[in-house]
């Protein structure tokens, strides 16, 4: 297990993508002011989000709707809801917050990050692994139930009713939602003659775009990290990068009993442990307005999603590999 | 040339409250408003800038609109409620106006 952890731990952090991430993180820590333009890397996002989306549905609809998807999607949501709790649990373990800071963490690594899911696909390409294109619907149901959960934890510990209908249509309607699971729909529809004609478009660019976007991601997240660390305990830093590998072994029974294939277990995996830094927050923002961004976006986007692209999903890869075969 | 006393509600907010911002406004019966988007700035929970950041979290706005002082007043109870627990910034100020019928 160890030789194949190493192995896919080097063929992951000498991948072109996550050295971009790295340089972004490291130039913008360093106090660089490299970014993107705000329009840019909001395309450079939808443009990936409608590859793995379509790539999703096509790639489902060569393999065919079976009961293995139902048994994801519910898997999915079971996680989403579940994982909210134990965040809740170990953040009163291992860090001082009040309950609605505590809650509003727990909401980001319930849900899930879109971009960590993008870098889980890419790194499975990479070594080799297949996967199930229906995992970009289990993302999409990833999304929403740890922010419900969230509120229902914030609203017993304060007596406050929030208003989750505004709430949960922010996180629904958000562009990177609505894009994933529309063009994994078009996909669906357009099948594997539909994934021909524009080919050349979602696949041979892929790559190269995912560079550039994590390039200005890595940029984003050093700059989080440089701005608010100084807010950050041990125990919260210690946190924000134990719990993915928490998340992670919570999903691998769930993987295991929905019959995916390894790089889908690992995928699973990569999704469990990745934390919003973007649907979230707005969410937050909304139901929350006392937990402080300045906390769970610096966990969710500093310190986790660097973790999970350089080091998490070698180790995912590695466990599904051990325990899958 | 005559001029018309209104008062000028000037309101910096967050940007994902702004779909509530401008469904209070309109329920309120506001005929006008202009928002922009805030640049940078610092408040009491040290400095924020908006280029960089992802989504709306982080990003603020400046809404502008000019009412009847009654209007204002009726209007401005609403915002406390709304922005009861949000990051903000409030002010109200005297203005002239040469079209009153516009406001």
């Amino acid at each position: 297990m160890m030789d194949s952890f190493f192995a896919l731990a080097s063929a992951n952090l000498l991948s072109p993508p996550v050295l971009f991430f790295v340089l972004g993180f490291a130039g913008a820590f360093a106090g660089s002011n490299l970014t993107l333009p705000e329009p840019v890397a909001k395309t450079l996002s939808i443009y990936l989000m409608l590859a793995i989306g379509f790539k999703g549905g096509a790639a489902a609809a060569a393999h065919g709707l079976g009961t293995d998807l139902v048994i994801a999607l519910v898997s999915g949501a079971i996680l989403s809801a579940f994982i909210p709790l134990v965040a809740y649990g170990m953040l009163g373990a291992m860090a001082k917050l009040p309950v609605v800071d505590r809650a509003a963490v727990a909401a980001h690594y319930g849900s899930i990050s879109i971009v960590t899911f993008v870098a889980a696909t890419a790194a499975m390409r990479t070594v080799g692994l297949e996967y199930e294109g229906f995992l970009v619907a289990v993302a999409a149901v990833m999304e929403t139930p740890a922010i419900l959960v969230a509120l229902f934890i914030a609203s017993r510990a304060s007596g406050r009713r929030s208003e989750k209908g505004e709430v949960l249509s922010e996180v629904f309607l958000n562009s990177s939602i609505v894009v994933l699971t529309g063009a994994f729909i078009i996909g669906m529809i357009t099948g594997e003659a539909g994934l021909k004609e524009i080919d050349g478009f979602i696949t041979v660019p892929f790559k190269g775009v995912l560079c550039l976007f994590l390039l200005d991601m890595g940029a984003v997240a050093g700059r989080g990290v440089r701005s608010g660390w100084q807010g950050m305990s041990a125990g919260l830093v210690a946190f924000a990068l134990i719990m993915p590998f928490v998340s992670a072994l919570i999903a691998l029974p769930f993987g295991l009993a929905s019959g995916l294939s390894t790089g889908g277990i690992a995928v699973l995996m990569t999704l469990a442990a990745s934390a919003s830094y973007i649907a979230v927050p707005a969410a937050m923002r909304l139901a929350l307005p006392e937990a402080r961004p300045s906390i769970y976006l610096t966990l969710s986007l500093g310190f986790t999603f660097p973790m999970n692209l350089t080091i998490g999903i070698p180790v995912y890869t590695a466990i599904a590999r051990f325990v899958a075969g | 040339m005559q001029t018309f006393p209104k008062k000028q509600l000037t309101i910096i907010f967050e940007k994902p409250i702004l779909p509530r911002m401008r469904r209070l406004l309109d329920a309120e019966g506001v005929t006008g408003y202009t928002i922009f988007p805030a640049l940078a700035g610092r408040g009491t929970q040290g400095a924020w800038d908006s280029e960089g950041t992802l989504g709306d979290t982080g990003k603020m706005v400046q809404m502008l609109c000019v009412l009847d002082g009654d209007a204002c007043d009726r209007v401005l109870d609403h915002v406390f409620g709304l922005l009861g627990g949000q990051i903000g910034i409030v002010t109200v100020q005297d203005v002239q106006v040469i079209r009153p019928a516009h406001f």
